[in-house]
């Protein structure tokens, strides 16, 4: 890391839809990814709903912007902390949510997964290492 | 805003982004890139047919760095530069691109 990068993690706590936060914070973060900072982002309490997969949005009128979660990887954002415990409080596990990989350029473009499960001391520890939280 | 070909109406925001995705037709972008004075050759619609299938699939423009790295990918290493892409498209590729191929401006761009 050069000088000038800050470590940022963007922490989502709500579900997809409802709010406009889940959808603004992603947009964010795509933005953001333009500045070569060392992002990453973490999904707590109902924010573990953003990478449920077979999300099916028709009935309620807006669009279904999960399938955008899987560009992150081409905007060099390969560091998704999902909370294992906010998981578990919804009868989820990491079966349930979006396949979401990177192409590692330092390892020959080999594809690796994105999401990482971690538990709540871990990602308090991940959370300590942060320049910059910003919540959404 | 609104252009008109051959009796239908399409509607745009004020920078001539077309309003509904599903509008689209290969004369639209026609119509765009001759309002621009820019003739469309095969280059252009390979990345216009890229960005199409890059909204499809992931409901969201490219920005620049993406496009140029996935056209890179995609289409060989002499066409993903910025040098290629900025001939093709001079008013900015993720920009002019993405409005003849009908999607709304790429996120983050201003």
């Amino acid at each position: 890391m050069g000088n000038g990068v800050k470590k940022f993690m963007y922490v989502n706590r709500r579900a997809p839809y409802g709010t406009i936060y889940a959808l603004e914070g992603l947009e964010v973060v795509l933005i953001g990814a333009a500045f070569d900072q060392d992002v990453c982002m973490a999904f707590v309490d109902d924010g573990v709903f953003q990478l449920q997969k077979g999300q099916d949005t028709a009935e309620s009128n807006m669009k279904n912007f999960s399938p955008t979660y899987r560009a992150l990887g081409d905007y060099d954002v390969n560091k998704l902390y999902v909370e294992k415990e906010s998981l578990e409080q919804r009868g989820m596990s990491e079966d349930d949510l979006l396949a979401l990989t990177y192409e590692d350029e330092d390892d020959d473009y080999k594809e690796k997964p994105s999401i990482r499960i971690v538990n709540r001391e871990e990602l308090a520890d991940l959370m300590e290492q942060q320049d910059i939280i910003l919540n959404y | 805003m609104a252009f008109e070909i051959g009796g239908k109406s399409y509607e745009t925001d004020e920078e001539g982004y077309l309003s509904n995705l599903a509008d689209w037709s290969p004369d639209v972008a026609g119509y765009m890139a001759k309002e621009d004075d820019c003739d469309l050759t095969d280059n252009h619609w390979e990345v216009i047919n890229f960005l199409r299938e890059y909204y499809e699939e992931y409901q969201i423009a490219p920005a620049v760095r993406v496009l140029t790295k996935a056209i890179g990918k995609r289409l060989g290493k002499e066409k993903g530069n910025s040098k290629y892409l900025y001939e093709l498209f001079p008013y900015g590729p993720a920009k002019q691109a993405c409005k003849y191929a009908g999607l709304p401006k790429p996120t983050g761009c201003v």
